[in-house]
């Protein structure tokens, strides 16, 4: 990719927009937090502001803070979600015929700042080297102008702020699950982890056969998720105990066999009563009488992606 | 004994499939690793702490649900039902297609509609039914559940598969992450190119999966005719 990046940024450039961009994550979360500690509507005032604020400074400040505090902050920040203290507080949802009225004066033309974040971002990969991050806040700040030129009266600065608070309590702590689980990947690896489990697998499985490899890689990683319902913890360990060892070890192209076993994760997904967000939370909201009746619709197309998934990485290795 | 060093992999297998809340599995698993692992607190401590902010790229979401909420409140998920009724001689089949591509496209992009509490119900599911009585028939109960379940399956298998296409998306981060712990270093759009074969191959299967199970199923419920004419 690199010979097509014609604008060339300086390091600097990278590393303080970065931390630019941090802040302003940061700020958001923080905000967040103390929205939610003003609010009396909210059953937990203390916990919620707790976690999205330690979030938050985590966030913002990383690039200073010595690595032990960010540490201790991310231990508190996982209290208040284990003990069920962070809530969602008083929210501005729009009603429906508000959004009918908005649509009825913008129309189509809305698609135009919801594609600016990933046209941005692709844009300047392709042609540049500013990190990605730098270019989606670009094409956020696009978004916003665009959607403010639209309808500036009813699209105020501050109506993106609190919109975008009503969506991170929506998602609530889940949302630093990935987060979570690439840390937890860390120290796996610091801990020797990986190192153990590809002891093991080498007892059974000879190393050196690439092809072997990935295919153990790849159906490892389906029931593993189907296990734990989540190919993002799946990804993590199985990487760091199969996937290199096993297969990176002996030159496999690593963009192509990362990738594509998170994938392959994927159709374990979609198949497993596990994912409940997934395959069984639609049951409910849809008022299915089969508890299955999600599942039984994925099955197919998640064994043929397997096939095919597994072909590429042979393939492409 | 190396094998103690697998009790934080134990917890996790364990702890998700007793469908144990989520953090504490991770905040147990980093705690038992740490210890068993022989890393002292301090370094378990100054370890959690450099893989949180060397992982923050994960958390851009936030940056970009600075415009997400404000979107849905002028009126994109009215847009995106309007550009599905646009698809000709709409069968619930057809709709339950129209909405994959829609919804895989849009993933790409990292816009979502609403998901199945906030688009398949309120939306989708109107639309198919009405499609399903404008061809002739009267909807039956099993033939609904069915639609249900394709359109939960079409929502899921285009998310998970188009979502890796955006380049800043979790799924990619999380790689992108991992392989650098181990040494190895990648590119994000890279890692997203390689989903695009995939996540397009995803698509036209599902797609042929499901109008071919559609087809079958109005048969078996309506009988072999279809169109105007066809009401019993």
């Amino acid at each position: 990719m690199s010979n097509l990046k014609f604008i060339q940024v300086s390091d600097a450039f990278n590393a303080n927009g970065l931390n630019i961009v941090w802040i302003i994550v940061g700020l958001i979360t923080i905000y967040a937090g103390i929205k939610n500690l003003l609010d009396e509507e909210n059953p937990s005032r203390v916990g919620t502001a707790i976690f999205w604020c330690s979030f938050g400074v985590v966030c913002a400040f990383g690039s200073w803070l010595p690595a032990k505090v960010s540490g201790v902050l991310v231990i508190i920040m996982c209290l208040p979600p284990i003990f069920k203290k962070v809530k969602v507080g008083k929210t501005n949802a729009p009603t429906k015929e508000f959004s009918r009225a908005q649509y009825e004066k913008i129309g189509m033309k809305i698609f135009i700042p919801a594609f600016s974040v990933a046209v941005f971002s692709l844009a300047f990969a392709f042609f540049a080297n500013i990190s990605s991050m730098i270019a989606i806040t670009f094409g956020v700040a696009l978004a916003i102008v665009i959607l403010m030129l639209y309808s500036a009266k009813e699209n105020k600065p501050q109506v993106f702020l609190q919109d975008s608070e009503r969506f991170l309590s929506i998602m609530g702590p889940l949302c630093m699950l990935p987060q979570l689980l690439g840390c937890l990947g860390g120290v796996f690896t610091a801990a020797g982890v990986g190192d153990v489990i590809a002891d093991l697998v080498g007892k059974i499985v000879p190393k050196g056969n690439v092809t072997v490899g990935i295919i153990i890689f790849a159906v490892g990683m389906v029931l593993f998720t189907m296990i734990m319902g989540n190919a993002f913890a799946a990804i993590t360990v199985m990487t760091v105990g199969i996937g290199a060892p096993f297969v990176l070890e002996y030159g496999a192209n690593p963009v192509v066999i990362g990738m594509l076993a998170l994938t392959c994760g994927y159709c374990g997904t979609l198949c497993t009563p596990m994912a409940a967000n997934f395959n069984i939370v639609p049951v409910a909201i849809l008022n299915m009488k089969d508890r299955w009746g999600v599942i039984k619709n994925q099955v197919v197309v998640a064994a043929i992606m397997l096939v095919v998934q597994i072909g590429f990485m042979i393939a492409l290795k | 004994m190396e094998l103690i060093k697998l009790l934080g992999v134990v917890i996790v297998i364990v702890g998700f499939a007793l469908k144990l809340d989520s953090i504490l599995i991770i905040f147990l698993a980093l705690i038992t690793t740490g210890i068993v692992g022989g890393l002292g607190v301090e370094g378990l401590l100054e370890t959690i702490g450099t893989n949180f902010v060397a992982n923050r790229s994960m958390a851009i979401f936030i940056m970009i649900l600075l415009v997400t909420g404000t979107l849905e409140r002028n009126g994109l998920r009215e847009a995106a039902a309007d550009l599905i009724k646009k698809v000709k001689g709409a069968t619930a089949g057809k709709l339950v297609c129209a909405y994959g591509i829609l919804r895989g496209f849009f993933g790409a992009f990292n816009v979502g509609f609403g998901g199945v509490a906030g688009f398949i119900r309120p939306v989708l599911l109107p639309m198919a039914e009405g499609a399903v009585k404008n061809s002739g028939h009267e909807p039956t109960e099993e033939h609904m559940e069915d639609i249900k379940g394709m359109s939960s399956a079409m929502e899921n298998i285009t998310w998970f598969f188009f979502q890796v296409l955006f380049v800043g998306g979790s799924g990619g981060i999380l790689v992108q992450t991992t392989l650098a712990s181990l040494g190895y270093e990648v590119e994000l759009i890279d890692l997203a190119m390689q989903e695009i074969p995939v996540a397009l191959i995803a698509l036209v299967v599902a797609c042929v999966y499901f109008l071919m199970k559609d087809k079958k199923l109005t048969k078996k419920y309506y009988g072999s005719s279809t169109g105007k004419n066809g009401r019993k």
